[in-house]
C-alpha cells in the first residue's frame, strides 16, 4: 500500500516538475494561433549549390512600392558594382545601384513609360567601387547612415507604416529583424546565414546606431536555431510559436511593439543585415545572397548562392518540369510574378516555380476533390494534415462581393478587424482606416486573406491602394 | 469531358458580343461556369487560391439542408395519412410528400433563377450563386399547402425586394428567404397560419378522423390548449425532437436540422457562435418565462421551446447568413443571442405571431449593422486607449 502511494505521488511530481521547466523556458515564447501553414510540395534540399553566374542582372523599381525612380544610368553607360542606376525622385539620397560591373544593357518600360526594370550586362570582373571600411562604434549616426545610402543598401531597410522604404529622416522607435520565414516553401534562415555570425554582428551593430530604441530579432521557438541570430549581441531576442504568418515581420511587430499613430518602425532581413555587415568589414557592396529554388515544377529544389537580382534563367535551366508554368520571384503568397528569363527581386531569397492553372475543370466545385486544399473542411484533404499539395494558379471560382463571413480572422493574428480595415480603404474613409489599424499594416499581413477569400478578392492590391493613399493625403 | 467543354467552346461565341445572343450572356457564362471551374489564374497577389469559392460554399449549405428536406418529404405523406386515416408504408409517406414538395421547389429555381438572370443580364455581371441555397430555403420554410402561384410570387419578392433592390449579392439586409416567408405571413394569412394549412389536404376539406387536430403545437398553446400530436395523444419531447409533427415542410424535425447544424459547423461554413447563441438565448428566456408560468404557452418547457416551430431551422440555416448577419466575431454572440430572446418573447407574448423565428431573425437583421457598430466602436476606443498608454510610457 505505502509502495503504491508513493509511485502514485511520484508521477505527479515528476509531470509537475517538466511542466514548470517548460513553462518558464518558454515564457517568452509569442504564440500564434491564427494562421495557416500551406503545404505545397518542392522543399528546397539543405544543400548549397553552385550555378552558372549569370551575365544579366537588373535592378526592377517596382520592388519598391512608393518610389518614383529617375534614371542616373543610360542604356550602354559603363558601371562598376555600386555605381547608381536610379534614385528616388523625391528622396534623391535613397539610391539603387548595380549588384554587378559591366554595361548597361537595357531600360525596359511598361504602361506610361513607367520603368519596370533597369539590366545590366556583367562583364564578369566584379569591379567595386571602394565606399571604406569602418566601426559603426566609432562613426555618428550620420555617416552611418549615409554610407548605407551610398552604397545602395538603404532600400534594404524598410518602415511601418505604408510598408515602404525607410524615410532616412525619420526616428525609428525600433528595428526588427524576422530570423525565420514562414512562408510555404519559405527558405530556412538559419541554413542559409550559417557562418556568417561576424558580418550579421557587424550588421546588427550598424543598426544599433540608427535607432534610439531596441534592435529586435524574432526567431522560431520549434527548433533550435542558428549560433548565428542566438549569439548575436545587442539584440532583443523573442520567441514565436505558430503557423504562418508568424514570420511576417508586420505580425511580429504588432506582438512586440506594435505601432501607434505618429511611430515610426523600421524591419529588414537577415540576408540583408549580413550585406550590411560586409559594407562595413569590405567598404564593398556585395549582394551575393543564398536563395532557394523552390515548387512542384522543380526537378530538384535546392539552395543557390547568387548575386542579388540575377537573371533566373540558370537556375532553372534543365530543371524544371512541363513547360506552362508560373514564375514567381518569392513565395506563392506575396512573391512578384517574372518570366523565365526574368529577375530576383531585391529582397526575395527564394523562388517558386508551380504550374499555371489556365485549364477548366469539370464540377470541380462540387466534387469532393482529393488533391485540393482548404481552409475550409469542405474538402476532405483536411483529414491528411501531412499531406503536400501541388496547387496551380487557377482562381478556383469567379470574383464576388464580400459574402462570407469570419474567414480571414481565421489567419490574421492581429488585433485588428480585417474586413472593416479593406472597407474602410475600398470607400477611402481615411479617419476609420487610422482608427482600424492601416499604420500597422502591410500587403503581406493580408496574403493570407487573399488565400482564403472565397469571394477572390485581390486583398493585398487593396491593402497597397490604402497605403498609397495615406502616403498621398499625408505626406 | 473533353467533348463536352469542346461543345461549349463551341457555341460560346454565339453568347458573346457580335454573336447572336449577346443578351443570354450571363445566362451562358452561369451554365458555363455551373459545368466548368473557369480557367482564370491569379494576376496580382497571391498566386495560389483556395479551393473554396462561393459555389462551393453554397452547395455545403444545400447538402446540410437535405436531411431535414428528406424527413420533410416523409412527414408530410405521415400527417397527411394520420389526417385521414390512411395505411401507408415509409416509401408511400415519402413519395406522397415528394410528389407535393418537388413542385414547389421546381416553382422556387426556375422563378427564382430565372429573375436572377434577368437582373445579371440587365446589370451585365455573372449571376451570382446565392439563389442556390434560397431556391431550397424558401419552399422549407412554406406550409406544404401553399399554392404554386403564391411560391412564383413570393419569390420574385424575395430576390427583387430582399436582394436585388440592394445591388444583389452580398448588399442585402434582409435575409431573402425569410423576406419571401414574412412576405406571404403578412399577405396571405389564411395560408400561412391556421389549423389546415399544415397538412395537405386540408384546405380542401377532405374528411378528416376523429380526434384529430392539424393545428401545430404553438397553435395550440396560443390558445392555451394542451400540446397534442396529429393522432391526439399528448405531444412528447420525442415527438419534437424526431419532427412527426406539423409544420412547415423543413422545419419540424429538429435531428434532422441538428445533422445539418453539424455538417455547416464542421465545413467551417455555418458559424456555429451564432447557432449556439440563438440557442442559448432561446433557452435562456425559455426559461425565465417559465418561471413565471401562467399560460400554456410560457409554460412549455424551455428546452421544447428550442425544438418547437422554425427556431432550430431559423437558428441553424436562417440567422447564419453571412450578409444579413453580425460581421464581427462579438456581433455574432449578441446577435444570435438576441434573435434566440426575441424569438420566444415574440412566440409567448404575442400569440397572434406564434411563429416568432422568423421576426426575430429578420428584426435582427435590421440590427446586426448597429451591434457591427459598436462592437468596432469599442475596438477603436480599445486601440486608442493603447495608443495613449505607450505614449505615456515613452514620455517617462
Amino acid at each position: 500500500m505505502r509502495t503504491n502511494l508513493a509511485g502514485f505521488l511520484k508521477i505527479p511530481i515528476f509531470v509537475k516538475r517538466n511542466f514548470l521547466i517548460k513553462y518558464y523556458s518558454m515564457s517568452k515564447v509569442i504564440k500564434i494561433k491564427k494562421g495557416l501553414d500551406i503545404k505545397l510540395k518542392g522543399t528546397a534540399e539543405k544543400i548549397i549549390s553552385q550555378a552558372e553566374p549569370s551575365s544579366f542582372y537588373a535592378v526592377k523599381p517596382i520592388d519598391f512600392p512608393g518610389i518614383t525612380p529617375k534614371l542616373a544610368a543610360r542604356a550602354d553607360d559603363k558601371v562598376k558594382v555600386g555605381s547608381v542606376l536610379f534614385f528616388d525622385k523625391l528622396r534623391p539620397e535613397i539610391k539603387f545601384t548595380s549588384p554587378v560591373s559591366g554595361v548597361v544593357q537595357a531600360v525596359n518600360r511598361g504602361e506610361r513609360r513607367r520603368i519596370l526594370e533597369v539590366i545590366v550586362e556583367s562583364d564578369g570582373k566584379n569591379e567595386s567601387i571602394d565606399f571604406k571600411a569602418g566601426d559603426p562604434g566609432a562613426m555618428s549616426p550620420q555617416e552611418v547612415k549615409q554610407k548605407i545610402l551610398d552604397a545602395g543598401l538603404w532600400p534594404a531597410i524598410r518602415q511601418r507604416p505604408y510598408n515602404v522604404i525607410a524615410r532616412p529622416d525619420s526616428e525609428p522607435k525600433a528595428i526588427f529583424i524576422s530570423g525565420f520565414d514562414s512562408a510555404p516553401l519559405a527558405p530556412d534562415m538559419d541554413f542559409i546565414v550559417k557562418g556568417q555570425n561576424n558580418s550579421f554582428q557587424r550588421g546588427i551593430d550598424v543598426l544599433k546606431k540608427l535607432t534610439k530604441g531596441e534592435v529586435h530579432l524574432s526567431l522560431n521557438s520549434a527548433y533550435p536555431p542558428s549560433d548565428v541570430f542566438t549569439g548575436a549581441k545587442g539584440v532583443n531576442i523573442h520567441y514565436f510559436n505558430g503557423p504562418h504568418p508568424a514570420g511576417v515581420p508586420g505580425i511580429q511587430i504588432h506582438h512586440i511593439d506594435p505601432i501607434n499613430k505618429g511611430e515610426v518602425a523600421w524591419y529588414i532581413n537577415p540576408q540583408e543585415v549580413i550585406m550590411i555587415g560586409r559594407l562595413f568589414e569590405t567598404g564593398k557592396y556585395n549582394t551575393t545572397k543564398i536563395i532557394a529554388l523552390t515548387g512542384s515544377e522543380v526537378k530538384k529544389p535546392l539552395y543557390y548562392k547568387v548575386t542579388g537580382g540575377t537573371s533566373i534563367e540558370a537556375l532553372i535551366k534543365d530543371n524544371l518540369k512541363g513547360s506552362n508554368l508560373r514564375y514567381i520571384s518569392g513565395n506563392a503568397l506575396t512573391g512578384s510574378r517574372i518570366n523565365k528569363i526574368g529577375f530576383l527581386g531585391y529582397y526575395d531569397s527564394q523562388l517558386t516555380v508551380i504550374p499555371e492553372g489556365d485549364h477548366y475543370e469539370m464540377f470541380g466545385w462540387v466534387l469532393p476533390g482529393l488533391k485540393k486544399f482548404s481552409l475550409s473542411h469542405s474538402y476532405p484533404t483536411w483529414l491528411m494534415p501531412g499531406k503536400e499539395y501541388r496547387i496551380d494558379t487557377n482562381l478556383k471560382g469567379g470574383v464576388r462581393p464580400f459574402v462570407l463571413t469570419g474567414d480571414y480572422e481565421k489567419v490574421f493574428p492581429m488585433d485588428i478587424y480585417p474586413m472593416q480595415l479593406l472597407k474602410a480603404i475600398i470607400v477611402e474613409d481615411i479617419e476609420k482606416m487610422e482608427a482600424l489599424g492601416i499604420y500597422e499594416i502591410g500587403e503581406d499581413d493580408f496574403a493570407l486573406c487573399e488565400f482564403v477569400c472565397a469571394s477572390k478578392i485581390e486583398i493585398q492590391s487593396i491593402v497597397r491602394q490604402g497605403l498609397d493613399l495615406m502616403i498621398k493625403e499625408l505626406e | 469531358m473533353n467533348s463536352i467543354r469542346r461543345f461549349v467552346d463551341k457555341i460560346k461565341p454565339n453568347f458573346e458580343k457580335g454573336g447572336k445572343f449577346p443578351f443570354l450572356l450571363s445566362t451562358f457564362e452561369a451554365f458555363e461556369t455551373f459545368l466548368f471551374v473557369p480557367n482564370i489564374v491569379t494576376k496580382k497577389g497571391s498566386h495560389i487560391r483556395d479551393a473554396m469559392d462561393m459555389k462551393r460554399t453554397m452547395i455545403v449549405v444545400v447538402i446540410a439542408l437535405v436531411p431535414a428536406l428528406m424527413f420533410g418529404m416523409w412527414n408530410g405523406g405521415y400527417q397527411n395519412s394520420l389526417a385521414l386515416g390512411i395505411e401507408r408504408t415509409l416509401l408511400e409517406n415519402f413519395w406522397f410528400g415528394f410528389l407535393r414538395i418537388f413542385p414547389i421547389l421546381v416553382v422556387s429555381y426556375v422563378v427564382g433563377l430565372g429573375t436572377e438572370f434577368i437582373f445579371a443580364q440587365i446589370r451585365n455581371h455573372e449571376v451570382a450563386e446565392g439563389y442556390l441555397v434560397s431556391g431550397i430555403l424558401i419552399p422549407m420554410v412554406l406550409p406544404i399547402d401553399t399554392p404554386l402561384w403564391m411560391v412564383a410570387v413570393a419569390t420574385i419578392f424575395a430576390v427583387v425586394i430582399g436582394k436585388e433592390v440592394f445591388g444583389g449579392v452580398g448588399m442585402n439586409i434582409l435575409n431573402p428567404a425569410l423576406t419571401a416567408r414574412a412576405f406571404l405571413f403578412f399577405a396571405y394569412p389564411t395560408y400561412m397560419s391556421g389549423d389546415f394549412v399544415w397538412i395537405k389536404g386540408l384546405m380542401k376539406g377532405e374528411g378528416i378522423v376523429d380526434g384529430f387536430s392539424g393545428a401545430t403545437a404553438l397553435g395550440q398553446a396560443a390558445i392555451n390548449e394542451p400540446l397534442l400530436n396529429t393522432s391526439g395523444n399528448t405531444m412528447s419531447g420525442m415527438d419534437m425532437f424526431m419532427g412527426t409533427i406539423p409544420g412547415s415542410i423543413g422545419e419540424t424535425s429538429t435531428i434532422a436540422i441538428l445533422i445539418g447544424a453539424i455538417f455547416l459547423i464542421y465545413t467551417g461554413v455555418g458559424s456555429w457562435k451564432i447557432i449556439f447563441s440563438v440557442f442559448a438565448g432561446g433557452a435562456a428566456m425559455g426559461l425565465l418565462l417559465n418561471l413565471f408560468g401562467g399560460n400554456a404557452l410560457m409554460e412549455i418547457p424551455f428546452w421544447q421551446h428550442l425544438m418547437l416551430g422554425g427556431f432550430a431551422f431559423g437558428a441553424v440555416f436562417m440567422a447564419t447568413d453571412p450578409v444579413s448577419a453580425s460581421q464581427t466575431d462579438r456581433g455574432k454572440w449578441i446577435y444570435g443571442f438576441l434573435i434566440g430572446v426575441l424569438a420566444i418573447i415574440i412566440r409567448v407574448l404575442n400569440p397572434a405571431f406564434p411563429e416568432g423565428v422568423m421576426l426575430a431573425i429578420l428584426l435582427m437583421n435590421v440590427f446586426a449593422p448597429l451591434i457591427d457598430h459598436y462592437v468596432i466602436e469599442a475596438h477603436i476606443k480599445r486601440r486608442l486607449k493603447r495608443a495613449k498608454v505607450s505614449t505615456n510610457a515613452n514620455s517617462i
